[in-house]
């Protein structure tokens, strides 16, 4: 099968585009240790339709690992607990599951994409043969049919299919993590779950997979959250965007309302704290102070601490939703005052 | 007589492998004066970490010559190398590997001054006192003192790096990666401490990252490494208006602007980087360049000064005649 025959076959299985293929309700998972508790993920919700992109921001211990491991239902327990919220994908509760039925819709429906393509991968087994394994268990066929299919995968990433007898350490960094993309999408998923898919590359190699990716997502139509800490990767690859802090989504909307509208204090320090490329003389405001504790979350508002427009009704209670469009919601107190804005960093 | 702080010229180091020599840095040449910084952008494998070991001695470089101060270190004995240490120092890209985790944030910041006798007849009290300052110059708060580094945070950690850097009151300092894996809020936070250390102790810095935005941010000049080869080198503003190596051109086409639409035109690179064992005698960029024609596989290019500071190593840029931009042909590639 070409290329184009192999595409063809897969967007006939594909979602229309517009209807809800993930939503994620109320999500909280706390990871229970001994001594504390983390609260990892916090009242999260979210809708994600078939063809868009939505990104999913935050710094390191926000709870956006965390809450892409809650979609698959893939949270090491113990200590990791979901104490309450819904998963859905393509009309399956995720986490009403049996492990049998969880096995058949991961990588069919839903696959994910991890950060280091170096330990994803399996280092005694071909790659060939690592694309063939997801498919065989997905789909009705022979070993030397899914083979086929690996081989198309392969050249579908741009990788000639005679390395499909390779081992992994037998490529690059960027080959790896396409490696890793072929295996997420032989199956044809309808959504996509990228955890930092380029953090490890280097940013020529960066912009080659960012690139594919986005021409495979709209090839075949799947639905990519992406996780990521880096806005400028956002900026390339998403429609929506998601600002997640301490394990809440403190900031949500289209990429224009977050980037040209911003409205929540962090999403605003995230964006004071990058270098400016056209402006090398702006100086950078960092963010005070360092990322909440998750094992200690205060009673207001978590980010309250760092932000320089807290005040005490900030500290004293926790902010609600709050929507300022159709599109775009914030969880900040202050926009209780109408006349509250934040400085804008442009 | 030359008054550059730092002159490093034709600087090589090959590392021996069975099938080969590695070629990690072949012929670099640069200078830097006092209370500057000189930036080293490329991309994972293009030898910018070896240059920096090499520039302190810290690998013993094949070939080439680094004058400190007119001085070159690499003729000093152990003696005099260990003397002259004291004043070039390196921060480490990883805050989780580069502090042992056995040793309290005391005794990690005190080991170089307890080491290099820094101190005469040092009292613990004295040590203490130092260290305390030291704490509080690079942002650490002093109740931390007793603590071990895994209860502390990758900034903080950073933080102790730097410290540990700055303990022999140093005037040089190589930064290898140093906010490379911390978060945006805490990088910016390390990035504004270095720039004002850099003002308050007049520190002379190389600052070796793949962050374009962050060398942008940073540096007076940027040098730009492909495979041992300095490719590009000018002062950051001109190298940012008008990149001129189809490489930097490619590398700074691919920075991602946190911005809607702001990310339209890119330049797509083929292929991979390719090996640095043995490399053949031609621009080593070649392989992947998109201008790609009959004079890049003549030999290395040499680095010539195209306009007044900025100097570019390609067969088709020479001063006063730059083909890519006459015979736009060659742009549309193969």
């Amino acid at each position: 099968m070409s290329n184009e025959s192999l595409t063809k076959s897969m967007t006939g299985g594909a979602a229309e585009t517009g209807e809800n293929v993930l939503e994620v309700k109320n999500l909280v998972v706390h990871y229970v240790l001994k001594k504390e508790t983390v609260e990892a993920v916090n009242d999260v919700s979210f809708t994600l339709k078939s063809g868009r992109s939505l990104g999913l921001v935050g710094e390191t211990g926000a709870g956006k690992t965390t809450t892409a491991l809650a979609i698959m239902n893939l949270v090491p327990n113990p200590p990791g607990v979901i104490k309450s919220g819904t998963v859905n994908v393509c009309g399956h509760e995720m986490l009403k599951l049996k492990p049998i039925e969880l096995a058949k819709i991961r990588g069919a429906d839903i696959s994910m994409i991890f950060q280091d393509p170096m330990t994803s991968l399996n280092p005694v087994m071909t790659v060939g043969n690592q694309i063939a394994e997801s498919v065989k268990l997905h789909e009705d066929c022979s070993h030397s049919q899914a083979f086929d299919r690996a081989v198309e995968m392969l050249e579908l990433v741009g990788i000639p299919g005679a390395r499909a007898s390779e081992y992994p350490h037998e490529f690059s960094g960027g080959m790896q993590q396409r490696v890793v993309i072929a295996i997420a999408l032989a199956c044809n998923p309808r959504v996509l779950i990228a955890d930092e898919p380029t953090t490890a590359l280097d940013v020529t190699i960066q912009a080659q997979v960012l690139g594919m990716m986005s021409e495979l997502k709209t090839k075949m139509n799947t639905a990519l959250l992406m996780i990521t800490h880096d806005l400028g990767v956002v900026a390339k690859m998403c429609d929506e965007v998601a600002v997640m802090y301490a394990g809440r989504i403190v900031e949500k909307g289209t990429l224009e309302d977050v980037f040209n509208n911003t409205m929540h204090p962090y999403t605003e320090g995230l964006f004071n704290s990058l270098p400016k490329i056209d402006n090398r003389d702006t100086e950078l405001k960092p963010i005070p102070g360092l990322m909440a504790d998750p094992t200690k979350l205060p009673v207001g508002c978590s980010f309250a601490p760092r932000c320089s427009y807290a005040t005490d009704a900030c500290r004293a209670r926790r902010p609600e939703d709050r929507y300022v469009s159709d599109t775009h919601m914030v969880v900040c107190t202050a926009y209780e005052d109408p006349a509250f804005h934040i400085e804008g960093w442009q | 007589m030359d008054s550059h702080f730092l002159e490093v010229r034709n600087l090589k180091k090959y590392f021996k492998r069975t099938r080969g020599n590695v070629h990690a840095v072949d012929g670099v040449n640069f200078t830097i004066d006092k209370g500057k910084t000189l930036g080293v952008v490329g991309e994972s494998g293009c030898g910018k970490s070896t240059l920096g070991r090499c520039v302190l001695r810290l690998i013993e470089p094949t070939d080439g010559e680094v004058l400190y101060e007119g001085r070159d270190i690499c003729k000093l004995n152990k003696r005099e190398l260990k003397d002259l240490r004291k004043e070039m120092q390196i921060i480490f890209q990883d805050p989780f590997s580069s502090l042992n985790p056995r040793k309290t944030v005391l005794d990690l910041i005190a080991e170089p001054i307890k080491f290099n006798k820094l101190i005469p007849n040092a009292s613990k009290a004295d040590i203490e006192n130092r260290v305390l300052e030291l704490m509080e110059t690079v942002g650490i708060a002093e109740r931390l003192i007793n603590t071990y580094p895994h209860e502390l945070d990758g900034g903080r950690r950073q933080r102790i790096g730097i410290a540990r850097a700055l303990s022999l009151n140093p005037k040089f300092i190589v930064c290898d990666e140093p906010v490379s894996a911390l978060d945006v809020s805490i990088q910016a936070q390390i990035l504004n401490l270095l720039k004002k250390l850099q003002k308050e102790l007049g520190l002379t810095y190389i600052f070796i990252t793949h962050d374009l935005s962050v060398v942008n941010y940073f540096s007076n000049d940027i040098m730009v490494m492909y495979l041992g080869h300095v490719v590009e080198m000018a002062p950051a503003a001109e190298l940012f208006r008008n990149p001129m190596h189809p490489y930097t051109k490619a590398l700074l086409s691919a920075i991602l602007l946190p911005k809607v639409n702001g990310n339209s035109e890119r330049i797509q690179l083929r292929g991979e980087v390719t090996s640095p064992i043995d490399p053949p005698d031609e621009c080593r960029f070649a392989k992947r360049c998109n201008y790609l024609c009959k004079a890049c596989s003549a030999g290395t290019p040499p680095l010539l000064e195209v306009e007044p500071n900025h100097l570019v190593a390609c067969h088709c840029i020479k001063p006063g005649m730059n083909i890519l931009q006459e015979q736009p042909h060659l742009i549309s590639g193969r």
